[in-house]
């Protein structure tokens, strides 16, 4: 059984994220073979021109998603934690929307159920695409261990130097 | 439809009517889209000799073929196209930025502004939904504010606005129209047409699909893209940006300095691209589907204008810097945040700036006319400040607003001597006194002086060509690249990716093919470049304009070069100007006087436009 240790899911560095949208471009043509933003499952935010970051599902222990689905349209994967949408039970009520704190499961523009980040089973097209590298497919320790890694960096950049 | 939304939408804001109309696919293959389009709808669509600025001036906001894809920069361009206040001439401004795209997925290829509002009004196009709203209570704001007020009433924070400024509202003829915020379609006055129609603001939404027709092979072939736009053909744009171009100008003698004074700047290692990316450029960001970063956004560390954030290129930082004789970089992202904030196109402002300060050095203006602003080539500060004053027509801005050309005119006392402009659009950063393929491509730009119009400088810059002498046949080498540019106008691709179309015309059909489905060769492609540069000539024929409107600025026709440098002495004489016109022109296949003959217009299938050359040939 997955435990939330070993769960990848996709994350953005803000430091290089441009907001340039490849991502949502490619999600909606990987998942519905359009190009349309609407149905992308990962978004782009852009406060200003230089706050820019997506954001996706991020695969959270007990998703609160889940929880609040009161007609069990939602289930999370044992074995990956995804969050899987039973479109027949689903009818767009959108409990689970308002559970997200992150705006990663939506309403879908034609299909009126939510839809959310599958990870592309386990090989987001989004990650390969994106042109900054800016995406990676991760597990929080992962995360964790590079954040710790570039912060120690910054402070001996000087030694590094030499 | 592939690519193609296959839909006009036309809006007449004196009636209210709103009606849309279909794209034919002949129309669609034969002027693509973007400026192409648009030049075409503004010919059949308003009569010669109406003055910009009436109700009777269209304003038309054209998208691409690749809107609204996943394109690299193609996917996200839009383009306004109206008769320019400035040259009345065809006027034309490309924008990137996330707005274009919207527009193609609520469904449109260009959208038609006709008449003017009784009062401020902006237009809310919601996919098919469209309609005029009241704009009271946005009148005054900057096109940023602007676009927070709407995304907040209409309760959606995706929706894209293309807005004006206070400059558009005053009707200044350099006003630009700003989308997303920090993108400009900025060249030719299109902010001041929108201004004249009391249309403040044009917001939309887009949800639908665009789909097209070779989805997989498309795909591949923007993979490919990807990767060289990684490589060498883009790394200019990545690393330094435009503004490398400083320090590279300046050693070729070709930087315009104090308003075309000198050629050099003593001061350009402090507004060099190396400088700024050293000290003020915070972070490089991208357009919407692009896969280059260009978009340098440098932010002031401290000083008077400390926290000011601006996107800064080479033209601007030019017109604000060496052309005014400024070596302040933190005052040169000042007045280009002003631009923004104003909705001003930066390079006219900066350009027009550095007119007035020659004005003032030679006596033609005094204090009494300054508003005792002391406007001596160098003062960052006073060039701030007139800035400022132009934006919101103050004192001197008022008449400096309405463009370099009719400034000098209103001023007199010979100040038309330092108004660099060509046929009333205000010169940019080349000096071509010394760069003589381009001062061709300048010349005989369809809107007034303009570098992106022929790209021949880089001809020049590159040492491809002896760019001291102009000899016979030159200007094929100009009309190669002016018909590639109209193309990549239309299709609106970027024109920092025009490297990584290895084939040139060939790339670019494949491209076209892949997204829409009609078969285009490289043959046809160039074929339709030529259409298009002849389209926008007769366009200026059209509205009166001649062999003689093909002109250089005075001071680069009458002026040497006086600086030590490898261009010293070098100047365009009126024999020289001939003869390069009548190299181009006899290149072009048009009569000595410029026009299009009969025999070229049906060979590019513009014989229905035969009657405006009648009687001039």
């Amino acid at each position: 059984m997955s435990h939330i240790h070993t769960r990848k899911f996709v994350s953005a560095d803000p430091e290089k994220c441009v907001g340039c949208s490849v991502c949502e471009y490619i999600c909606s043509f990987e998942k519905e073979k359009v190009f349309n933003p609407l149905k992308s499952r990962i978004r782009v935010v852009r406060l200003n021109t230089i706050v820019n970051m997506s954001l996706s599902c991020r695969l959270c222990e007990d998703a609160p998603c889940v929880a609040a689905c009161p007609r069990d349209a939602l289930k999370q994967s044992e074995t990956t934690g995804i969050i899987m949408v039973d479109e027949d039970k689903c009818n767009g009520c959108g409990w689970c929307i308002e559970a997200c704190d992150y705006g990663a499961i939506m309403l879908h523009p034609d299909k009126k159920v939510v839809f959310v980040c599958d990870t592309c089973n386990g090989s987001p097209k989004c990650v390969e695409w994106c042109p900054e590298k800016a995406l990676d497919f991760i597990t929080k320790d992962v995360l964790a261990q590079k954040s710790r890694i570039s912060a120690v960096k910054k402070l001996f950049q000087e030694t590094l130097k030499s | 439809m592939f690519g193609y939304a296959g839909r006009i939408l036309r809006i007449n804001l004196s009636s209210g009517k709103i009606t849309t109309e279909p794209l034919k696919e002949e129309i669609a293959k034969k002027y693509i889209g973007g400026i192409g389009l648009g030049i075409r709808l503004l010919i059949d669509n308003s009569r010669p000799g109406i003055d910009p600025l009436s109700p009777e001036n269209l304003l038309i906001l054209t998208t691409g073929p690749f809107s609204g894809t996943i394109a690299p920069t193609g996917g996200n361009g839009h383009a306004f196209v109206a008769k320019s206040p400035l040259t009345n001439g065809v006027g034309e401004a490309k924008s990137h930025g996330f707005f274009g795209a919207e527009l193609k997925r609520a469904g449109y290829d260009a959208v038609i502004f006709e008449g003017k509002a009784e009062k401020p009004v902006y237009v809310w196009i919601d996919d098919d939904s469209v309609q005029i709203m009241d704009a009271k209570h946005l009148w005054g704001k900057s096109p940023q504010e602007t676009e927070d007020i709407i995304r907040e009433e209409l309760g959606d924070y995706y929706i894209r606005v293309a807005a004006i400024g206070l400059a558009g509202e005053k009707l200044s003829r350099i006003a630009c129209i700003i989308n997303d915020k920090t993108r400009a379609a900025g060249r030719c006055g299109m902010g001041a047409v929108m201004g004249s129609k009391n249309l403040k603001a044009i917001a939309v939404r887009g949800t639908k699909d665009v789909p097209v027709a070779k989805p997989e092979e498309f795909l591949e072939f923007v993979k490919v893209l990807h990767e060289r736009m990684k490589g060498p053909a883009t790394v200019k744009y990545r690393t330094l940006g435009t503004p490398q171009n400083v320090l590279v100008h300046n050693s070729l003698g070709c930087l315009p300095t104090r308003n075309f004074t000198n050629a050099v700047f003593e001061g350009a290692e402090k507004v060099s691209g190396e400088y700024l990316n050293m000290r003020f450029v915070t972070k490089i960001i991208g357009c919407s589907s692009c896969a280059m970063r260009c978009e340098h956004i440098a932010v002031v560390p401290e000083g008077p204008y400390k926290g000011t954030m601006a996107r800064v290129e080479y033209e601007p930082l030019w017109a604000f810097g060496p052309h005014c004789g400024v070596d302040r970089m933190d005052a040169i992202i000042k007045a280009i945040d002003l631009c923004n904030y104003y909705g001003m196109d930066s390079i006219s402002a900066g350009n027009i700036v550095g007119f007035a300060m020659d004005c003032y050095e030679h006596g033609i203006l005094t204090k009494d006319d300054t508003g005792g602003l002391d406007l001596r080539f160098g003062n960052a500060e006073a060039m701030v400040k007139l800035t400022e004053m132009i934006g919101r027509r103050e004192g001197l801005g008022n008449i400096l607003a309405e463009g370099v050309k009719r400034a000098a005119e209103i001023i007199g006392k010979g100040a038309e001597k330092f108004a660099n402009h060509i046929k009333g659009l205000e010169m940019t950063g080349y000096d071509i006194r010394g760069l003589k393929t381009a001062a061709v491509g300048y010349a005989v730009s369809f809107r007034g002086a303009d570098h992106n119009r022929h790209g021949a400088y880089a001809l020049d810059i590159a040492g491809k060509v002896d760019r001291f002498k102009f000899e016979k046949g030159r200007s094929k080498l100009v009309i190669e690249i002016e018909d590639l540019y109209m193309i990549i106008d239309s299709l609106i691709v970027c024109k920092f990716s025009r490297g990584v179309y290895y084939k040139g015309f060939e790339d670019l059909a494949k491209y076209y093919t892949l997204v829409t489905g009609i078969e285009m060769t490289a043959e046809e492609l160039k074929k339709t470049g030529e259409r298009l540069s002849n389209l926008a000539r007769l366009y200026n024929i059209r509205e009166g304009l001649t062999r003689k409107d093909d002109h250089l600025p005075i001071k680069v026709m009458t002026t040497p070069i006086p600086d030590e440098t490898v261009s010293k002495g070098s100047y365009i004489t009126q024999e020289e100007l001939d003869f390069m016109l009548d190299d181009y022109y006899a290149h072009r296949g048009w009569t000595r006087e410029g026009v299009p003959t009969i025999e070229k217009l049906t060979e590019l299938g513009l014989e229905d436009l035969a009657h405006i050359v009648k009687g001039k040939l």
